[in-house]
């Protein structure tokens, strides 16, 4: 089994409204030197592929088709464990 | 004519819609549930506001995904008249008939309330009965409506005269503060390069009696029926 970790940011330069507000909470708390928070989705999958490249490739699919949105948001991932 | 409205697992203004259309206009409206795959021959589709499909994933994703959503984008190819409100118009964004996307609310608060809109093109079949930088009274009802689009896309947007709607005050003057959502270069309301497809976050559905507190958004109504009547067949596409 495959599992891969999915992250999906807003752009560099879309405003992240929800990260400076966490931001600004965190600087509430006292945490001091913070130039900037963004907060993304995180989204795990397993899969059954029967090689790690064939896995890769349909993960890129996804993220290019649905699970992310290249309007606004840029995504990366990770793939753990061994096919087959 | 004939209003085809699209029901989605979530969505709450289709009502609204089927009142306006049917009780005010006296126009014929029918349902379209998101699984149909078939038009049933009306003369425009209407993507209502709502959250199709809980907003999962982000508002819009999943529903572009629904049967009926292949049935509107052919409609639309073949000049087919489509309004988007509210999450009609994330969805429309969402499935790539419009340029750009909506993001939460710059303030994170879902926003109710009246806004002001200027009218900034009457040349889509859907302002005909409209004057450019006349001022329209609308509201608005989302947490995801801050529009975005990358400057390219925003210069194009400008070029080709697709910023239909902008949030502005009583006179018509853009300021920060009658922006409610931080949406980018004021854009309440966009349309494709063809101009048969408009998208806005506010509901016009919503504005169209007096009781309500505005009749502006029949304006909007005025507008499609009009061009309906002149004409139909440029209008409203390949029904065969």
């Amino acid at each position: 089994m495959l599992t891969a970790k999915i992250y999906v940011t807003l752009k560099p330069d879309v405003l992240d409204a929800q990260g400076d507000t966490v931001r600004s909470a965190l600087e509430t708390l006292g945490f001091q030197g913070l130039t900037d928070v963004r907060v993304g989705k995180f989204m795990v999958l397993t899969l059954n592929s029967p090689t790690k490249e064939q896995a890769a490739a349909q993960v890129d699919e996804m993220c290019k088709r649905l699970l992310a949105n290249p309007v606004i948001e840029d995504y990366r991932f990770e793939l753990e464990g061994a096919a087959g | 004519m004939k209003f085809g409205i699209v029901v989605f697992p979530g969505s709450w203004s289709h009502q609204d819609f089927h009142h306006v259309i049917v009780k005010i206009l006296k126009e014929e409206a029918c349902y379209l549930w998101h699984k149909e795959a078939d038009l049933h021959g009306v003369d425009c589709v209407i993507l209502p506001g709502g959250f199709a499909h809980g907003d999962y994933l982000r508002a819009g994703a999943i529903a572009r995904l629904s049967p009926v959503m292949r049935a509107v984008a052919a409609f639309a190819d073949a000049g087919g008249l489509v309004l988007g409100s509210c999450n009609g118009f994330q969805i429309l964004t969402e499935a790539g008939l419009l340029p750009g996307a909506l993001l939460p609310n710059d303030c994170l608060h879902y926003r109710c309330r009246w806004t002001h809109l200027r009218v900034e093109s009457r040349q889509t079949p859907f302002t005909t009965a409209m004057q450019p930088g006349q001022v329209v009274r609308m509201p608005i009802s989302h947490g995801d409506g801050r529009y975005y689009i990358d400057q390219a896309g925003w210069k194009k947007l400008v070029e080709g005269d697709q910023i239909i709607f902008r949030y502005c005050d009583a006179k018509g003057t853009l300021a920060k503060d009658v922006n409610p959502n931080g949406s980018l270069d004021h854009i309440a309301g966009v349309c494709n390069e063809r101009r048969n497809i408009l998208g806005l976050m506010p509901h016009p559905e919503r504005a169209a009696e007096p009781i309500l507190g505005s009749e502006d958004g029949c304006l909007m109504f005025a507008s499609l029926l009009d061009s309906f009547v002149r004409s139909p067949l440029t209008t409203c596409g390949d029904r065969a």
